[in-house]
């Protein structure tokens, strides 16, 4: 799958740190496969104890129909490791989290699933919080946002992942061709830490 | 030559492969693998017709989902029974060592690592879990990965990394009594706040560190997720050799002798080049206690819940008006004698028979207090036992408690063990988040000394009160 251009209104989650337990809580890490985890998305913050959505969670807002752009606090995705917070906001339709930073483990999953995590300075986050619902495009060839005002700004992408997005590598496969160095590499390390047992 | 942190010697010795505009393909040395974050990765193999290359650098156990009631009674959960089987099955498939819950090795995953003596120096250590960082007392490189690098170390033992940027946090002097490895943690992490190592490795340095056992080390590491570094060491010293020495998958003989001379060379070099430095007094701390809806609202047992109207940035103002909300707290009152309704003494972090030891050393001769629910879960089945035969669990049982076995229990609510909405909980976990311990429930994350005081008072208690 190839990273295509986004243009979208944006929802906005005005909240710093918002952790990977928040994003999907533990109880729904109980699946084997990825299926139906986009039920798990917010679950708590977007549902009451009786299943019934919260009116004013953004994303049960009648506007937030068909978003594609998340735009929240800092930090965000902090805590655990599970790479089913990337997969739920996928399911829900989110291609891009704009945001002033993201934890180190959630970035890295994101990358691998479609989910583009964009990082912009600190007036370029205040334009977007003060613009609920405003349309926002995203070209990650060029690495550019275009804010609601029109000012285009630049953001920042390794360079291999952004590779990986546009092109659509298979990391996996790309790691796999390299079986030889790995090989190699193994061979030389044998009867000092590489045996466990 | 340079002068190198251990990261970065650790990181030099991994490399298999650098190619021009590619992270460089890092060597994994051993790969922790658990029922919650694997499942879908085994499945990539199989669609892809993949095997596990490295079996034997491969162990895997049950924690997450697991229960910790007895192991005689049937699994109640359909859906967590469902995961643990898929685990067996998968396991049993790919050939990969799995300690189940038939073992008398099973447990938490960052448990079990180092007391098998698995764990060892200049190692690069993975797992889909974020406190894997755990290890990192050992002096290895260990961080948490997401399922489908997961699938990446089981298909080709690499990675592909980026080196991330070493973070000096130096704590010299001597504890007070009554504050303890997890209050250092706490107190490091409300300094920098939950962002503040992000893009880093902390590696912990100075007298006080050197002079903490093994498990204290564990403690301090495992947190180092909760301040966003993604990893957090300790280098070795004679403290980690001799508390390897001797452990099932330890090198023996001339092979442990080759070992300890290569581990010796792996501390930071003088003059070693470091990001970002941070520096505590051990002397100056007291025990901490969580008071908000992450690790970094932490503050010393005897200051007041911080009050919003003292916070400048509109964000950051805004973000602690909804955490005390939650949390139902008033800013400007103490947190001390916050009535509680459940202790947890357990997870990652302070499960270990030393936590264990700390926590019955306050509840010997006493009650967990009418009103509150406390659970004392072992970290491993090899904790249980050690806690069996120390008479521990007879401390905990006579006090009221619930001593249950291994797993990661009421960390993190998905395996039976939660709180109940609205309930409050000391706890000796890692992650305050909202709804964390179960949907609803609020946290107070703190030591297992303060955890244990608090249930025999039913209070949020300062501990050197009690001892």
């Amino acid at each position: 799958m190839k990273f295509e251009k986004i243009e979208s209104k944006i929802a906005v989650l005005p909240i710093d740190n918002v952790d990977t337990d928040q994003i999907i809580p533990a109880r729904y890490l109980k699946s084997i496969s990825k299926d139906g985890l986009g039920e798990g998305l917010f679950r708590d913050w977007r549902l009451n104890a009786d299943g019934s959505p919260k009116p004013d969670f953004v994303l049960n807002k009648p506007e937030a129909k068909g978003i594609q752009i998340l735009v929240t606090g800092d930090n965000f995705g902090c805590g655990s490791s599970r790479e089913h917070a990337p997969w739920a906001l996928v399911q829900n339709g989110i291609r891009a989290v704009i945001s002033t930073s993201f934890a180190d483990i959630f970035k890295g999953n994101s990358l691998k699933n479609q989910l583009l995590p964009v990082v912009v300075p600190a007036d370029a986050h205040a334009e977007l919080l003060k613009s609920p619902w405003a349309t926002v495009k995203i070209d990650l060839a060029t690495q550019t946002v275009t804010l609601p005002s029109g000012r285009a700004i630049q953001f920042p992408i390794d360079a291999f992942a952004k590779q990986c997005l546009l092109e659509g590598v298979d990391e996996l496969g790309y790691m796999l061709q390299q079986a030889p160095a790995i090989a190699a590499f193994e061979a030389k390390r044998v009867g000092s830490v590489n045996t466990l047992r | 030559m340079k002068p190198r942190t251990i990261v970065e010697k650790i990181w030099d010795s991994h490399v298999v492969a650098e190619k021009p505009g590619a992270p460089a393909l890092l060597y994994v040395d051993l790969h922790l693998v658990h029922e919650v974050t694997s499942p879908q990765a085994f499945s990539t193999l199989r669609e892809r017709d993949l095997k596990v290359r490295r079996p034997d650098l491969t162990i895997a156990t049950m924690d997450h989902s697991t229960p910790t009631t007895s192991r005689d009674l049937p699994m109640l959960d359909p859906v967590g029974k469902a995961q643990l089987d898929q685990m067996t099955q998968n396991c049993k498939d790919f050939g990969i060592r799995l300690y189940d819950l038939k073992t008398t090795k099973q447990g938490i995953v960052h448990v079990i690592g180092p007391e098998q003596g698995l764990t060892q120096p200049g190692m690069t250590i993975v797992c889909g879990d974020s406190h894997t960082a755990t290890h990192g007392a050992f002096g290895a490189l260990a961080f948490g990965i997401g399922t489908s690098q997961v699938g990446h170390v089981f298909a080709t033992q690499c990675l592909l990394q980026t080196p991330s940027k070493s973070y000096a946090i130096r704590v010299n002097g001597a504890l007070e009594p009554g504050v303890s490895a997890k209050d250092i943690i706490l107190a490091v992490i409300a300094r920098i706040g939950i962002g503040g190592g992000t893009g880093t490795v902390f590696e912990y340095l100075g007298s006080t560190i050197s002079s903490l056992s093994m498990e204290e080390r564990m403690t301090i590491c495992n947190m180092s997720i909760e301040g966003g570094a993604r990893a957090g060491l300790v280098a070795p010293d004679d403290t980690t050799f001799q508390y390897i020495s001797g452990r099932e998958f330890a090198p023996q003989g001339a092979d442990w002798d080759a070992a300890v001379a290569r581990w010796k060379q792996l501390p930071s070099d003088p003059g070693a080049q470091y990001a970002k430095e941070l520096t505590l007094d051990a002397a100056e701390l007291e025990p901490m206690v969580t008071f908000g809806t992450n690790p970094g609202m932490g503050i010393g047992i005897s200051a007041a819940i911080p009050d919003p109207a003292s916070v400048s940035d509109p964000m950051e103002k805004s973000d602690l008006i909804k955490a005390l909300k939650y949390m139902d707290l008033e800013p400007g009152k103490l947190l001390q004698g916050h009535k509680i309704d459940v202790v947890f003494v357990g997870s990652c972090t302070n499960s270990r028979i030393s936590d264990l030891r700390a926590a019955a050393s306050v509840m010997k001769g006493r009650k967990v207090n009418p009103h509150v629910r406390m659970l004392v879960v072992p970290g491993s089945m090899q904790v249980k036992k050690q806690a069996e035969a120390e008479g521990l669990d007879k401390i905990f049982r006579d006090a009221g408690a619930d001593f249950r076995e291994a797993g990661c229990s009421m960390c993190l609510a998905m395996n039976g063990d939660q709180l109940e909405p609205g309930e409050y909980s000391v706890s000796t976990s890692n992650r305050n988040f909202e709804g964390r311990q179960g949907k609803g429930g609020r946290t107070f994350l703190a030591s297992p000394l303060t955890a244990a005081a608090s249930a025999v008072t039913g209070v949020v208690t300062d501990v050197r009160k009690l001892i």
